[in-house]
C-alpha cells in the first residue's frame, strides 16, 4: 500500500486536510507545515494533545517556518483556505455543517482535550468526502474511531507506518478497526503533501 | 464509496429541539449544533436508546429530562480555570474595582460554582470580601444545589490546587477550605457573599447591576445570533465603565458591541462597556 494515482488524485481533490497526532509527531507536524507549498489550496487542521496551563510556543515557531497563514482556533470562527489551523489546549474542536468551528469543554477523551476523536467525527459529517485525514505517532488511542467515520464518509484516510512512529499505539488502533486506507511512512507522507 | 447511517439526522435533532422546547420549556434551537449532537448521541449510546426511545422518554419520564439535562449543558469545570486570566484580573480590574462601595459580580453559566468561588477567593485575598457579592446562576437546579453547598473532591481540589499556584495568589488553595475525609467545602465566609439562582440566558431578562460580568465558555455553546442576543442583555446589565470577561477562545463577534466595549486585555478577552 504506497503511494498510488488513486490516493494522489484523493488528495488532489480533498479541501480539507486532517492531522492529527500525539507523542512523537511534534517533529513530524513541524515538518508538514514547513514544506506546504504557498499555494496549497487546501484548509489545514490540526489536533495535536498538549497540556494545559502551560503556553505553548507551538503556534509561533509553526507560524515562523511556514509559507501560509497559521492561527489557533477561535470559537465560531470560519474556515478559510490557505489556512493551518491548531486546536486550542483544553478545549474540544468541532467542525459546523456551514464550515466554522466550534469550541466545546467537555469531558476530556482518551485523558484527552483536544481529543482528535471529537473533531475527526464532527470533521466526517461536515466535510463528507472533502477531506484527507492522516492519523500519527501516539501512545493511546485517540483518532482511531473518527478516523473510522471518516473513511466511512468517504475521505480519504491514512496512518503512519507504526513501525516507524516513535509510539505506535495511536496509528496501530486505527490500523486493527480498519480505518485506515493507506499506511504510510513518514517519506511518503511528505511526498504526497507535495503533490 | 459509502456514507454511513447516521445515528441522529440533522432533522432528528430539530425535532427533540422541538420537543423540550414544548414539554419542558428549555429552548436549545440556537445552541452550536455540532456539540450539541454529540451529547445528545451520548445519551442515546449511553442508555441504549434509539431515536424513538429518547422521545418517548424525554416526553414520559420528568425525572429523566433533568438526566437529560445534565448531560447536555456541559457542567465540566475548573477552579482558576486559566490561571493566567486570574492574574490578568487581579492585575488590571481589580484597582479599579476596589475604588468602589459596593462590587456585585455576575458569574453566568456557574454550573457547579467552581468560577463563582474562585471569584469570592480572588476577593478575599485582594482585601474586597466585605464590600463585594458574587450572583452565580446556570439553568440547571440541580448544578445549583452542588454549587450552594460548595463541596467538591479531594481529587478535583488536588488540579484546582495547580491552576491557584499559576494564577500568582498568594499562600494556597486549601487555606480556603476545610478538609474532612476525602473532600474539602469551601469556608463559610466566602459563601456568605454568594446567591446561586436559577437563570436562563436564552429566555431571563436582566435582573441587577454589575461592575462586572463573568461569562466564560458559556458562548461557545451559542449560534451567533444568540451570542448577540446576550451581549445585550450583558451590556444592559453593567454599570457604567463594568467589566465583561470571556472565555479565552471567545470574543465579541458582532460589529454592533465591538463598538460598545472597549478591549482590556486581548489574549483573556477582558471587556470594559464604553459609556456613549
Amino acid at each position: 500500500m504506497s503511494v498510488d494515482n488513486n490516493i494522489i488524485a484523493h488528495w488532489k481533490r480533498s479541501e480539507f486536510l486532517l492531522i492529527g497526532g500525539s507523542a512523537g509527531s511534534f517533529k513530524l507536524i513541524f515538518n508538514i507545515v514547513k514544506n506546504f507549498n504557498a499555494d496549497l489550496d487546501k484548509a489545514v487542521i490540526i489536533i495535536i494533545h498538549r497540556k494545559k496551563n502551560f503556553f505553548s510556543e507551538i503556534e509561533k515557531l509553526f507560524a515562523e517556518n511556514s509559507r501560509i497563514s497559521l492561527k489557533e482556533i477561535r470559537d465560531k470562527e470560519v474556515i478559510r483556505k490557505n489556512t493551518i489551523y491548531i486546536a486550542p489546549a483544553n478545549y474540544h474542536t468541532l467542525i459546523e455543517k456551514n464550515g466554522s468551528f466550534g469550541l466545546d469543554v467537555s469531558e476530556a477523551i482518551w485523558y484527552s482535550r483536544p481529543s482528535i476523536d471529537v473533531t475527526f467525527e464532527s470533521a466526517a459529517e461536515a466535510f463528507k468526502g472533502r477531506c484527507t485525514a492522516i492519523l500519527l505517532s501516539g501512545a493511546n488511542q485517540d483518532g482511531a474511531q473518527g478516523l473510522l467515520k471518516l473513511r466511512d464518509n468517504g475521505c480519504l484516510t491514512i496512518a503512519q507506518n507504526p513501525e516507524e512512529a516513535e509510539m505506535p499505539q495511536m496509528p496501530f488502533a486505527a490500523i486493527e478497526i480498519k480505518a485506515a486506507e493507506y499506511i504510510l511512512n513518514s517519506e511518503e507522507i511528505f511526498g504526497l503533501l507535495q503533490q | 464509496m459509502s456514507t454511513e447511517q447516521e445515528v441522529l439526522s440533522a432533522q432528528q435533532l430539530d425535532e427533540l429541539i422541538d420537543l423540550i422546547k414544548k414539554f419542558h420549556g428549555f429552548d436549545f434551537s440556537c445552541y452550536s449544533k455540532a456539540s450539541l449532537k454529540r451529547r445528545v448521541i451520548r445519551i442515546m449510546q449511553n442508555k441504549k436508546q434509539t431515536f424513538y426511545d429518547l422521545k418517548h422518554t424525554l416526553v414520559n419520564n420528568q425525572h429523566f429530562f433533568q438526566e437529560f439535562l445534565d448531560e447536555i449543558t456541559v457542567n465540566v469545570t475548573e477552579m482558576f480555570r486559566d490561571p493566567s486570566f486570574y492574574k490578568a484580573i487581579n492585575n488590571q480590574v481589580i484597582p479599579y474595582l476596589s475604588t468602589y462601595q459596593h462590587i456585585k459580580i455576575w458569574s453566568a453559566g456557574c454550573s457547579s460554582g467552581e468560577e463563582v468561588y474562585s471569584l469570592a477567593i480572588l476577593m478575599n485575598e485582594t482585601g474586597l470580601s466585605k464590600k463585594s457579592f458574587i450572583y452565580g446562576t446556570d439553568i440547571n437546579t440541580e448544578m445549583l444545589k452542588e454549587a450552594r453547598k460548595g463541596i467538591y473532591s479531594l481529587k478535583k481540589i488536588k488540579s484546582y490546587a495547580e491552576n491557584y499556584q499559576y494564577s500568582g495568589l498568594k499562600g494556597s488553595l486549601t487555606d480556603h477550605f476545610t478538609i474532612m475525609y476525602d473532600a474539602a467545602t469551601v469556608h463559610s465566609e466566602l459563601k456568605h457573599n454568594t446567591l446561586f439562582s436559577v437563570h436562563n440566558l436564552v429566555s431571563d431578562a436582566i435582573f441587577n447591576e454589575f461592575q462586572l460580568i463573568s461569562c466564560r465558555n458559556v458562548f461557545i455553546y451559542f449560534e451567533s445570533e444568540l451570542q448577540e442576543k446576550i451581549l445585550e442583555l450583558f451590556y444592559n446589565s453593567l454599570a457604567p465603565l463594568g467589566f465583561l470577561c470571556m472565555g479565552s477562545k471567545e470574543t465579541i463577534r458582532s460589529d454592533k458591541f465591538k463598538k460598545k466595549f472597549k478591549v482590556i486585555n486581548s489574549k483573556e478577552n477582558i471587556y470594559q462597556k464604553i459609556v456613549s
